[in-house]
Formats: C-alpha cells, structure tokens, sequence
C-alpha cells in the first residue's frame, strides 16, 4: 500500500483495506486484523498450555512412582530418555525446564495478552484494528518461530534445555546444546512480546473512541495496558542477559562464570571474573514483573465478568486502577526477594523484603474490591462467572501463602521446597487459567456468534476446579515438611520426606484428573462453533463497547463508529429502562456534548 | 473504518500512533542497554583488577568515530528538515551523507576489530574485553539495523514522498529519533570503554 503510484491506485488506497479482496492467506494465516491475530495467538497458546502440561503430567509419575516403568507411553519417550519406560533424572530435568518456559512464556502470557489482549482491547475501546496491523503480524509470527525452536529443542543433542526455566548460571553456560536454543527460542518471544507492547499501548492510549477518557476505560483496558508497560520495560534486561549468556556458551566469556569451577574433576576454560548473581539480577528484573504480566489481565477478565454477572458497577473503580498502577510501578523493585538465600546481604534482603511487603497492599485492595463488588448484587451464574468466582479465593491463597516467602526469615526454611511451587501455582493456575477460561466462555459468543455449551462448561468448571485443589494443596504440606522442589523422586532418598510422600501420589492422580476434565472443554470448544446456541450481540447484557459490535465483528470492527457516553459499568442505574445502560448509548436528550 | 492518527495528531495526547511508538520503542531500547551498562557495572565493581580502557583501545580512533557519529546526527536532522521545508533533492543528499557517515562508522570500528584480533584480544580473554565485544558489537547491530532503514527512505521507500507526503515526512522523523538514539548510546559508550 505504500508504494501505490498511479492516481488509480492511490484511489483505491483511500478507499481503505476493507475493499481489498483477501486471499486464503491472508485472511487466516498472514492476518493483519486483530480479531484473526488474537484467535491465533489464543489457539496457538492453548495448544502450548496443553503439551507443557501434558510435560507435567509425564513428570507427575516420576514424582509419584519413582523407579516404576511408564504404563504404555513409557516405550515411546526413547531409550536415551527412558530406557524401558523408566524415566531418567536427566529426562526429568528437561521436562521441568521446558514445562516452566512453556506454560509461561508460550502459554499463559500469550493467551492473557497475546489472544485477549488482542481480541477485546481494540474492541472495548471502540478502534477499527490495532495502530500497528503489520507490526501485530510480524509479533504473532516471532511468538510462532519461538515456539517452534522451543519445541525442537527437544531434538537437540543432549534434549531440551535442562537447567530450570531460570537458567541459572553457571549451570546453564555448562549445560547441554539445548540451553543454546531455548536462549535463541527466547530471544524471538522477547522480540515478539516488545512489538506487541508497543502496539498495545499505542492503541489504548491513541485509538480510543472519542468520549472514551481514560476514567471511562473499562478496567480491562486499564490491566493489558499497565501490563503493556511491563513488558515493553522488564523483558530487554532480561534480553541483555540473553545475549551474554549466549555469549558465555558460544563464545567463550566469562560474565557469569566465577574463576575456579570444577567440573568433574576437570578445571573448565573459563577466564573467570564473572558472576552467577549477575544473571538472577538481570533475569528476576524480567521475572518478577513477568508474574504480574500473568495475573493483572487476568485480574481485568475477572473485573469485567464480575460487573457483568453481578448487575452493579464494580465497587471503587478508581482505587482499582490506582493500585493497577502502583502495582506495575512497584513490580520493578521487588525481584531480589527471589535471591534472600544467595548471599547478596541483609541490607538488600531488607530493602527487598520491604518493597515486598509494600506491593502485597495494592493486590488487596484489587482483590478486596473485587470481593465487595459481589455485596448486594443480584448475581447471575453462567458458566464464566463459575470460573470468576473460583478466581476470587484461589488468588487469594496464592497471595497469602506468598507473604511468609516475601519475609527473609521464613524464606529460608521455604526457598526451594514445594511450598514454593503451591505458592506460585495457586497464583497461576487455579488462579490465572481459570480466570482465562473465564474469558474464553465469556467472549467466545463474541467470536462466533455462538455461547459454549453450559453443561459440558459446568462439568469443565467443576472438574477442573476441585482437580487443581487437589494437586496443589499437597504441596503446601509437602513444602512445610522441607522437600526440595527438583529432586525426579519426589524425595524418595530423604529420611525428613517419609512421612509425606503418600501425599506426592494424590497430586498426581489430581494432575490426571485435570487432564481428564479438560477433555470437555477441548470437545465443547471445538463442538460449539457449529453446534453452540445462537445468541444476539450482547448475550450477556453487558455495557463496554464491543457488545456494541456485530458477532463475529466484521472488518473495522463497527458498523457505525462508536461514540462514548458514560463509565464502563453502568449497570442497575436507578431510572433507566433496562439495568443495563450501553457506553455507546446517548443519554436522551445528552447532557453532556462527548468530548475527545 | 480506518485506523486514525497514523498522520495527525490526536488532540488530546498531542502525539500520532508513530511517534509514541518509536518513543515506546525507544524507551524498552534504554532497558535493553541499561542492563548492560548495568552488568558491567556489577562485574567491574566486583572485579579484583581492571585495565584502564586506554591502555587496550585506541583513544584517537574511537574519538574520531565519536565525531563521525555526531556528525551523521547532524545530517540526519537536516534530512528531516529538508522534508520540512519540501526540498527533496536535499533530503536525498542529507541521508545520503547519513548513510555514508554510517558506513565510515563502521569501517572504523571493522578496523579496530582486527586490530584486536590480530592482538588476540578476544571476548574470551577476560571480563573487560568480553564486555567490550558485547556492547560494541550489539551497538554495531544497530547502525547496521539503522543503515538499513535509512537506505530504504533514501531509496525505494522515497516514492511516498510523492503519494503520501506527510506520513513519509513522520516515518523519516522517526528514523532520525532512532538513528539519534543509536548515537547516544555511542556517547555513553566510548568515555566507559575507552577513557574510564
């Protein structure tokens, strides 16, 4: 289009790109339109989800009947990796790594920013696409080949990377090839999320529908635009770090390697100078507002099904996006209370511990606010309300069990164990993906023009809620007893480990079932396309803009371009005709001429 | 529907879609350099000795690739103000020059290079030249990224001068935020690594 010549051509540019005839192509595959790009990323990102946790289910065994020889897929993992179906510690490892990087960075981020993001954002704020449509292409395709090096790893020589999805160094400079392709793996996902932050906040802060101020975004908006900010500020530390590493292994560098390291008996080659605290610095810069970029549009998703569900505005919206905003401000200076036992010293250990303590406050008051939202509503509860209300306290267990690892005292007898993997867990999984699934029952009629099944939601929802109790709630019992979280023999070898060991196995029938139950959801997805009920824009009777929109929108996304009236939740105004009052609707007659 | 503010600004943000971007953009490459800087910080603070940059590297030739930089910052505002003031031929001789400083830049520090080699001062020698390489070399990554960018306005991507003048006119705008950004870096660059 930028190079269009003839006065015919530039004509026909004017006319805009919904006049284009698309082929197959670009239609579905090389798409530059955000509801395409964001149904790929979603699917592309649940494929993820299912295999890295098909990788935990695999490792679940191991934990739970160490020795034992896999019952029929045991044959197929290769004799290199499990000879006569009995998995190899070295195996373990590389599932446990690849399981981390998978669900994290091809997994839950790219679902919660790369397919919601991408969806809904443009959506509610009433924009024709996202400011970028090339860019949003180039950012799912980058995501794609990351993905794609990621998995081929396993091919590698010596398998996958194998070192933790942290990469400590020096571990990880001395590691098997496989470390050199998850670094070039994550340097195509960094590269794809920054393109993709870029675009966001671009767009939420440039192509919001006129009248639409910033007190007016629904609070959806408000969590992928913070979380936005985080990646596009956290993730180029993390790059950095990257390449030295990269450096280190293929080169021949020393920036994280100490002199002296021995390794099997054998002095290495190394210059020395370097330093293993350098990479936890540079990689928990990353990670620890990567924990936010996880569960702060899952906390969006939950906002706006609660406000939905409940009839009423959400309770204290400006103290929401208040705390969203500190929250994501105070996620940068908190990191190192992951490194309390590294010897950095106490007087880091109690900036640390401080700031810690200090951003627990904002994540209350959203969760609280969330929690008072439901008071006096007249609640509603389709399947996606299911999955919201089961966020609330789920959220909540995985915040309060973290406050005794954010104290540098206590986190001494915790770091490491499988108090820690309940901890964050509990934050991510019955936490962030159920409030995912949340989003997907609750905008897929948008998509499709269809709800999902409500039975086979149900069955899903209950299924998989009490599953992911029942493996995650062992490990607290299991932490607090002093098992270390990477031993393949759920610590067989450990004479402090005897006496909960038995609960290793409930975990892992729970893993199970979870995978069982999510059989429904994979049917009732793919079943309710076609078969799902026909629904009318607005199924649920909700407010912000892209219930204004025809389902599935068409290109450009509104028939007529919207125009913003009022706040996001209006729902139960006293007076008005239906409890429900629409952003787009014109107060009659308007009081107030809507401003850009 | 198309998407608005690519070319005007929007009122109340004062800025269009491009500009942010590249701000954005910019911004993430501050990080991205920051903890590099960083890093070297920790491992020189940490480090038992350190050689003085001067003594490896050659002060004279890292100065006069500094001035080349800054010259080519220069000729960069010029070809945008070129645009500005609708004079084509010479925004097409600006960015050339641009283009032109670039390459010299280049040539310079390919020349440094093999004179390390040649010295056998490899990254893998100790933690002062590993840095060195790292940061310099990712630098270079960004002329070249900037070159070719540069190269496309200067020449096939010139033809929007004559179909879609402003957005052109915004595009090498933020080239030139970019190419000056690449040159800051460079600032910072030679006194940690040559003078301190």
């Amino acid at each position: 289009m930028e190079n269009v010549t003839t006065a015919e051509q530039i004509a026909h540019a004017e006319h805009g790109h919904e006049e284009h005839e698309l082929s197959f192509l670009q239609t579905y595959v090389f798409s530059q339109d955000h509801k395409v790009i964001g149904i790929q990323y979603a699917v592309t990102a649940m494929l993820f989800l299912l295999f890295g946790f098909s990788l935990m289910m695999l490792m679940r065994w191991s934990l739970a009947f160490p020795g034992a020889s896999l019952p029929v897929i045991g044959n197929l993992l290769g004799q290199t990796n499990a000879p006569g179906g009995i998995m190899l510690p070295e195996f373990y490892n590389q599932l446990g790594a690849m399981h981390g990087t998978i669900m994290v960075f091809l997994g839950v981020v790219p679902l919660a920013v790369g397919g919601f993001g991408n969806f809904v954002l443009p959506l509610q704020i009433g924009a024709p696409d996202m400011a970028f449509p090339k860019l949003n292409m180039f950012s799912y395709w980058a995501f794609f080949l990351g993905g794609v090096v990621m998995i081929a790893s396993f091919f590698a020589p010596g398998g996958a990377a194998n070192s933790g999805w942290t990469s400590y160094a020096p571990l990880s400079v001395i590691a098997t090839q496989g470390q050199t392709w998850w670094l070039i793996g994550m340097i195509f996902l960094i590269t794809s999320s920054l393109l993709g932050a870029i675009n966001f906040i671009v767009t939420a802060i440039q192509l919001r529908a006129p009248g639409l101020s910033f007190m007016r975004l629904p609070f959806f908006v408000w969590a992928q635009l913070v979380t936005a900010f985080l990646l596009l500020l956290a993730f180029p530390p993390l790059e950095a770090a990257g390449v030295l590493q990269l450096m280190d292994r293929l080169v021949g560098t020393s920036f994280f390697m100490p002199a002296g390291l021995v390794v099997t008996d054998q002095p290495l080659e190394y210059s020395g100078g370097g330093s293993p605290l350098l990479w936890q610095h540079l990689f928990w810069f990353l990670a620890h507002p990567e924990v936010y970029v996880l569960i702060l549009p899952a906390m969006g998703i939950v906002a706006e099904i609660v406000a939905t569900n409940t009839r009423k505005p959400l309770w204290g919206y400006k103290a929401l996006v208040g705390s969203l905003v500190f929250l994501g401000f105070m996620s940068f200076v908190v990191w190192a209370h992951h490194m309390f036992m590294t010897g950095m010293g106490t007087t880091m250990s109690s900036f640390f511990q401080t700031t810690t303590m200090i951003i627990s406050i904002p994540s209350v008051v959203i969760l609280s606010a969330l929690f008072i939202s439901l008071y006096g509503g007249s609640i509603r509860f389709p399947v996606p309300m299911l999955f919201a209300l089961a966020f609330l306290p789920m959220f909540g267990i995985g915040g309060l069990t973290g406050l005794p690892l954010g104290l540098s005292a206590p986190d001494l007898h915790f770091h490491d164990t499988y108090y820690v993997i309940g901890h964050f867990h509990y934050v991510v999984a019955p936490g962030t993906i159920l409030a995912l699934f949340a989003g997907i029952y609750h905008w897929y009629p948008k998509a499709t023009g269809r709800v999902m099944n409500e039975l086979l939601g149900k069955i899903h929802f209950w299924g998989s809620f009490i599953a992911m109790n029942v493996v995650f709630m062992p490990m607290f019992i299991t932490g607090l007893a002093g098992v270390n979280r990477r031993l393949y023999d759920g610590g067989l070898e450990y004479a402090h480990a005897q006496d909960v060991l038995g609960w290793n196995v409930v975990s892992s029938y729970g893993a199970w079932a979870l995978g069982f139950f999510q059989i429904f959801f994979i049917f009732n997805f793919f079943w309710s396309i076609r078969h799902g009920k026909q629904v009318d824009d607005n199924p649920w009777k909700a407010t912000t803009l892209e219930w204004q929109a025809p389902s599935p929108p068409p290109h450009g996304n509104f028939t007529t371009p919207p125009e913003v009236h009022r706040g996001p939740y209006e729902y139960s105004v006293p007076g008005a005709a239906t409890d429900f009052t629409m952003q787009g609707q014109a107060s009659d007659p308007d009081p107030e001429p809507a401003q850009v | 529907m198309e998407i608005p503010y690519t070319v005007a600004e929007r009122p109340d943000t004062g800025l269009n879609n491009v500009k942010l971007g590249i701000w954005l953009f910019l911004a993430s490459e501050v990080m991205l350099f920051g903890g590099l800087f960083s890093a070297y910080i920790l491992l020189r603070m940490g480090a038992t000795e350190w050689p003085l940059g001067s003594t490896l590297l050659n002060v004279p030739i890292g100065t006069f690739n500094t001035a080349v930089l800054i010259g080519s910052s220069v000729t960069m505002v010029m070809a945008h103000a070129s645009l500005k003031l609708g004079n084509f031929d010479k925004f097409r001789l600006y960015m050339g020059l641009t283009i032109l400083l670039a390459f010299t830049f280049l040539g310079v520090k390919g020349y440094e290079y093999w004179e390390k080699i040649t010295h056998d001062h490899l990254p893998a020698q100790n933690t002062y030249l590993a840095i060195y390489w790292t940061l310099t070399g990712l630098h270079g990554l960004h002329i070249v990224g900037g070159i070719i960018v540069n190269s496309y306005f200067w020449g096939p991507g010139s033809a929007m001068w004559r179909t879609k003048r402003e957005q052109f006119i915004n595009r090498v705008e933020a080239a030139g935020l970019y190419w000056h950004f690449v040159d800051l870096v460079w600032i910072f660059l030679f006194p940690v690594l040559y003078l301190l």
